[in-house]
C-alpha cells in the first residue's frame, strides 16, 4: 500500500480527516526550507504538500507567486527539490509528501526522470496545475510506471460528465479546488461545499481533500467535516513572509511563528 | 539544433488537429482544470460561428465599414529605389481603425463573445495596440473592458493608455517580473479563472490554448487573403518573398497564411533580436528558444536549463515576449518559414527611413520587418518582388524614439 493509501486509511480509523500543510520549496532559502520541512509532522502535519518554484504561476495568487520568486532566488530546481526530500525521508519514512508546481521545469527535466527520481527521493504523488487530464497521458504513462500517483485537481467549473472523465484515471486523492479563482484570495463557502463534495464522492472512492481558500482553523475544521482533508497554503505562506527581515531572509522568528500557526490549524483537525 | 523534416500532411493549411496541435506537437491546452471547460465552451462556440454564415456576413460587415477593409497594398517606390534592389511592397495594415492589424481579431472575438453571452472581457496587451482594439470594440458594444499591461510597458506606451482609458477601459498595470507582455499574460489569466461565469479572455495573438492560436490565425488571415489577390492584380505574379514582423506571431500568421502552399514564395518571420542574439537581451524565441509549455501551449520559449522562463529584451513592446505561436514553431521546424532576426538598433534605423522616404511610420514592431528589407533588398535583382507587412503605425512610440535620438518632447 502506498504512503498516501496508509495514511488515509489510519485517519480514517482514527475518525478524522487529514491536514496537510504546503511549503514552497527554498523558500527563503534551503536551510529554512528544509528545517521547516523537518519540523511539520510534530507540528501536525498529516501530509505535506512542497511547491516546486515556477517562474511564471500564474494559478496562483501573489502571496504564492513572492513565495516562488523567493525560492528561485535562493537557487530552487528540481533536483534540490529532491534532495530535501532525500534528506527529509531519513527520519520520516511514513508522512506522505506531494509535489505542486507547473508542467514546463518537469518537460525540462524529462517526464520519465522526473518520476524516477521522484519516487527514488521518496515523494509519493504530484499535482501539475497546467497539466489537465487532456493533456497529462505524457506524465501518467511514467508515473505509474514508478508508482508516483498523479493527483487530479477538480473545480466547481467542472461539469459532472467531466467529472468521470478527470477522475476515471485518478489515484492518491482528489483535490477539490474549493474556489473559483487563483490560490490565497478569498475563502470557500461552507454550503457550496457541501453540495460538491457528494457530486464528487459520487464518481470516486479515493479520500477527498479541499483546498485553495482554506485560511483558518474554522475553514479547516468545516473542510475536514465535508471532506477527507483540508490543504493550507497561502495563509502559511503569508505569516512566514511577514516574519523575513527587509531583504527578505529568515529571522528567528520564521520557524516558531509558522510552526505555531501550523499547530493551531492541526488541532482544528485533531478535535 | 532543430531536425528538419517535410511535412507530412497533405495540406499546410489543414493545421491544428482536433485537439490543437500542429504538426502533432506543438500548441493543445495547457490550463488549469478551473479553465479547461471554459476553453472547450469556447472551442466549441467558434467551431459553430465558422460554419455560420451569418457570423461570417456580420464580421465582414465590421471588417468593411469598421476596421476599414480592405487594406491597401502600396509600392513603396522611393524605399525601392534608395535601396536599389528588389520591388517593396507594404501591405497597409497601419490604416486599419485603431492603427494596426489587431483589429481584425478582435472584431471576430468580439463577435464571438457576444453570441456566447459574455458580457466582461479582459486582454493583456504588450504595445497597447491590442489594448486599445479591445478597448475601441467594448466601447462600440457596451461591453466592460480590463486590460492588463506591464509596469513597463505602460511607461514606454503612454499614449496608448490614455487611449484604452479614454475608450472607458479599465487598464491594470502588472508590476510582477519585469512588467512586460508576459506578465501581462499571467495577470490576464488569473482574472479570467477568477470571473469565469462572465468574462470573456480576448489574447491578442496566435498563442495560449487551443482554439486561440487557431482561431486568431483565421480572424488575420485576411491580411494575406488580400495580399495575395493584391500583388496578383498588380503585378500579375506572386511575391518572391513575404515578410512580417514576429513576437507572438498574429500578423505574420495572418499574412503567410494565404501563401503557406505556394512554393516559389519564400516566407520570411522577423523576431527582434534586441541588443543581439548573443546578448541575452533579446526577446527571438526562435533563435535562442526550446520546446516548453507556457500560457496554455507548446511552443518555442525563452528559458534557462531549469524551465524557468527568461527575462526578454526588444525596444518593441509588442514583441517583448519570450514564446511564440505554436504554429510557426511547427512552420520552423518543417523549414517551411524562414525565422530570422533584427536588432533595436536595426529597427530603429528602419523605422526613420520608412517614415523619411515613404511618409509612413511604422510601428517599432513592423520597423523589425522593414529592417530586413533594409539589411536584403539591396543585394536582390530588380525584378524580384518583396511584399512586407506594415502591421502598425508608430505614432505610439515616438517617445521611446524620440529618447533614443536624444530629442526632448
Amino acid at each position: 500500500m502506498s504512503r498516501i493509501a496508509a495514511r488515509f486509511q489510519a485517519l480514517a480509523a482514527q475518525g478524522r480527516g487529514a491536514f496537510i500543510p504546503y511549503l514552497e520549496a527554498f523558500d527563503p532559502d534551503r536551510a529554512t526550507s528544509q528545517a521547516l520541512l523537518e519540523a511539520m509532522p510534530a507540528s501536525g502535519a498529516d501530509l505535506i504538500e512542497i511547491g516546486m518554484p515556477f517562474s511564471d504561476p500564474a494559478a496562483d495568487g501573489p502571496i504564492i507567486q513572492a513565495a516562488a520568486l523567493r525560492g528561485l532566488r535562493a537557487g530552487a530546481t528540481l533536483a534540490g527539490v529532491f534532495e530535501m526530500v532525500g534528506y527529509f525521508r531519513k527520519n520520516d519514512t511514513t508522512t506522505p509528501i506531494i509535489l505542486m508546481g507547473y508542467v514546463n521545469p518537469i518537460e525540462t527535466y524529462g517526464y520519465e526522470r522526473f518520476c524516477r527520481d521522484a519516487v527514488v527521493a521518496g515523494v509519493d504523488g504530484v499535482i501539475v496545475v497546467d497539466l489537465p487530464s487532456e493533456e497529462s497521458e505524457i506524465l501518467r504513462v511514467p508515473a505509474v510506471h514508478y508508482g508516483l500517483d498523479v493527483i487530479r485537481l477538480v473545480t466547481p467549473t467542472t461539469t459532472d460528465t467531466r467529472l468521470a472523465y478527470v477522475l476515471e484515471q485518478a489515484s492518491g486523492f482528489v483535490y477539490y479546488v474549493s474556489v473559483v479563482g487563483v490560490t490565497g484570495t478569498h475563502s470557500a463557502d461552507s454550503q457550496d461545499l457541501q453540495k460538491a463534495i457528494p457530486r464528487v464522492r459520487a464518481v470516486t472512492s479515493l479520500p477527498i481533500v479541499i483546498g485553495f481558500g482554506v485560511r483558518t482553523p474554522q475553514h479547516v475544521t468545516e473542510a475536514v467535516r465535508i471532506a477527507d482533508g483540508a490543504v493550507v497554503a497561502s495563509a502559511l505562506l503569508a505569516t512566514l513572509a511577514e516574519t523575513l527581515d527587509h531583504n527578505g531572509q529568515a529571522t528567528e522568528r520564521t520557524l516558531p511563528a509558522v510552526l505555531e500557526q501550523m499547530k493551531a490549524l492541526a488541532r482544528a483537525v485533531q478535535s | 539544433m532543430v531536425k528538419r523534416t517535410q511535412p507530412e500532411v497533405h495540406s499546410l493549411r489543414q493545421q491544428p488537429d482536433e485537439r490543437g496541435y500542429f504538426g502533432g506537437r506543438y500548441g493543445g491546452c495547457f490550463v488549469a482544470e478551473t479553465l479547461m471547460p471554459l476553453v472547450q465552451e469556447l472551442a466549441a462556440a467558434y467551431k459553430a460561428a465558422k460554419a455560420d454564415p451569418s457570423f461570417q456576413s456580420e464580421l465582414a460587415y465590421y471588417l468593411k465599414d469598421y476596421v476599414g477593409r480592405p487594406s491597401p497594398l502600396w509600392f513603396a517606390r522611393r524605399l525601392t529605389e534608395r535601396l536599389g534592389g528588389a520591388r517593396l511592397y507594404l501591405k497597409r495594415e497601419e490604416l486599419n481603425h485603431t492603427g494596426s492589424h489587431k483589429l481584425n481579431n478582435v472584431m471576430g472575438q468580439i463577435l464571438l463573445a457576444r453570441r456566447m453571452g459574455r458580457t466582461r472581457i479582459v486582454a493583456e496587451t504588450g504595445a497597447g495596440q491590442h489594448g486599445v482594439a479591445t478597448a475601441t470594440v467594448c466601447a462600440l458594444f457596451g461591453l466592460k473592458c480590463v486590460i492588463y499591461m506591464g509596469a513597463t510597458d505602460v511607461e514606454r506606451q503612454k499614449p496608448n493608455v490614455f487611449r484604452m482609458r479614454l475608450l472607458g477601459a479599465e487598464v491594470v498595470s502588472v508590476t510582477a517580473g519585469k512588467g512586460t507582455l508576459k506578465d501581462a499574460m499571467n495577470e490576464a489569466m488569473r482574472d479570467w479563472v477568477a470571473n469565469v461565469e462572465n468574462t470573456y479572455m480576448l489574447i491578442g495573438t496566435v498563442a495560449g490554448p487551443h482554439p486561440y492560436p487557431v482561431m486568431v490565425r483565421d480572424f488575420q488571415s485576411v491580411i494575406g487573403i488580400e495580399a495575395r489577390d493584391q500583388i496578383l492584380e498588380t503585378e500579375g505574379r506572386l511575391p518572391d518573398s513575404v515578410v512580417a514582423a514576429i513576437g507572438g506571431g498574429s500578423n505574420a500568421i495572418g499574412m503567410f497564411y494565404a501563401f503557406l502552399e505556394d512554393s516559389s514564395v519564400q516566407l520570411v518571420g522577423v523576431e527582434a533580436a534586441g541588443h543581439g542574439l548573443e546578448s541575452g537581451k533579446t526577446a527571438a524565441s526562435i533563435g535562442r528558444g526550446r520546446s516548453g509549455v507556457l500560457h496554455g501551449n507548446r511552443t518555442y520559449l525563452l528559458q534557462d536549463d531549469e524551465g524557468q522562463i527568461e527575462d526578454t529584451h526588444s525596444i518593441s513592446a509588442g514583441l517583448d515576449y519570450p514564446g511564440i505561436g505554436p504554429e510557426h514553431a511547427w512552420l520552423h521546424d518543417i523549414g517551411r518559414v524562414e525565422y530570422v532576426s533584427a536588432t533595436d538598433e536595426e529597427a530603429l534605423e528602419a523605422f526613420q527611413l520608412c517614415t523619411q522616404m515613404e511618409g509612413i511610420i511604422p510601428a517599432l514592431e513592423s520597423a523589425h520587418a522593414v529592417a530586413y528589407a533594409v539589411r536584403t533588398a539591396p543585394h536582390l535583382s530588380k525584378d524580384k518582388i518583396m511584399l512586407l507587412n506594415l502591421s502598425g503605425r508608430g505614432d505610439k512610440d515616438i517617445f521611446t524614439v524620440a529618447r533614443y535620438l536624444g530629442v526632448e518632447l
